[in-house]
């Protein structure tokens, strides 16, 4: 008589519901934040070295290709920003007293409102 | 009505005599008010006595008529037929587990899981009885009472990829359980609990799929409760850095 049958993971298994799709393409914009960041700081190099070096790379982001890489990770934040601040009511709930603050109240209040002022006070210091 | 039939596509699994599971197909009488369990019920009295599935209450309280109904865990007492008639219904027994024989899986690991979590109240000194009961006030009640709602029906176990590809994973609901018992104002075990519950096996192995929480009949959120458990972690963490002296809340 054989043993309990232990049932194969597919290698796909991600790929079995539109949940774990979601979940991986959560965890897939984190490579496009993080490539950001690495990017940013070869600007912030570059802008401190001199003018001709600064002006090829603005030279460079002026590129059809640079375009459509920005708008592609602007997509990969605005996914992850969203379905972060969706999430976090469930990580911190607020209590007051017996009663819990509606999760959409605390998604506003702790990641959308405060999101939406950095962002205001950011394009009033670049483009003010 | 009376007439209509809906296919029920069986997961089975003989260990004496198959070396592989198979799927069986049975034509059960459609009833609107009958669930998946009425339906392997109607089976195992009428056409094959050797189906081998668990259940009990029949009211989603007891938790252990789990399967996976076409890929999802789900308590088969609550599952509908007419959810999705006229289609089959694909039943097999909750992914992530053993399978013992047909729809019944093995519960030995959760059960140690379980254990692990020390999911009772822990005081560092019992007081007479004689002092009477420990009291709480509804507000205290109301930080743990979600997340003591669990049944143990191990939905989440079944939902979650990582119980799948880490065996070691302490797991949904022993995790939700150990955070139900730290947040209650009576017990004073979070210490002991801690080892466990604040290492890599644990809390954060967790990468916050939250499919548990989806598929949890008890609306425990033990998604929720992980998370939490995590911010509480990492503070006591940073408490310790800052504070070598002071001590974990």
């Amino acid at each position: 008589m054989k043993g309990p049958y232990i049932r194969p993971i597919p290698f796909d298994w991600f790929m079995q519901t539109a949940a774990y799709r979601r979940f991986m393409v959560r965890e897939l914009t984190s490579v496009f934040i993080a490539g950001y960041l690495i990017f940013l700081l070869v600007f912030l190099h570059r802008a401190g070295q001199d003018d001709k070096a600064f002006g090829a790379l603005l030279e460079c982001l002026r590129s059809p290709v640079s375009l459509v890489l920005h708008l592609l990770v602007l997509g990969a934040a605005l996914f992850h920003s969203i379905t972060w601040f969706n999430l976090t009511p469930q990580a911190m709930p607020v209590r007051i007293g017996e009663e819990r603050l509606p999760d959409a109240l605390v998604a506003v209040l702790g990641g959308y409102l405060p999101w939406i002022v950095v962002s205001v006070v950011i394009f009033w210091g670049v483009l003010g | 009505m009376a007439d209509q039939t809906i296919t029920l596509e069986v997961f089975r699994y003989r260990p004496e005599t198959d070396n592989e599971p198979t799927f069986q197909k049975y034509d059960v009488p459609y009833r609107a008010d009958w669930v998946v369990l009425d339906a392997l019920n109607w089976i195992k009295d009428n056409v094959d006595g050797t189906l081998s599935f668990r259940w009990s209450c029949r009211m989603g309280v007891c938790g252990s008529c789990g399967m996976m109904v076409n890929g999802v865990p789900r308590l088969t007492c609550s599952a509908f037929l007419r959810e999705f008639f006229p289609e089959p219904v694909r039943v097999e027994p909750l992914a992530n587990f053993p399978v013992e024989r047909d729809l019944i899986v093995g519960l030995d690991s959760f059960m140690e899981k379980l254990k692990k979590a020390k999911p009772w109240l822990i005081r560092k000194e019992e007081k007479p009885l004689s002092e009477g009961e420990y009291l709480q006030t509804p507000a205290e009640l109301a930080r743990y009472k979600q997340f003591s709602m669990c049944i143990n029906c191990t939905l989440c176990y079944a939902a979650c990829p990582v119980v799948g590809h880490e065996p070691h994973f302490l797991g949904p609901a022993a995790i939700a359980l150990a955070q139900r018992y730290n947040l209650d104002s009576r017990d004073q075990g979070r210490d002991e609990r801690q080892e466990i519950v604040a290492g890599h096996e644990a809390v954060w192995d967790c990468t916050f799929v939250g499919e548990c929480s989806q598929v949890c009949p008890k609306h425990v959120d033990p998604a929720g409760a992980i998370q939490q458990a995590k911010i509480a972690s990492t503070i006591d963490w940073y408490t310790r850095f800052l504070l070598p002296k002071g001590q974990t809340r």
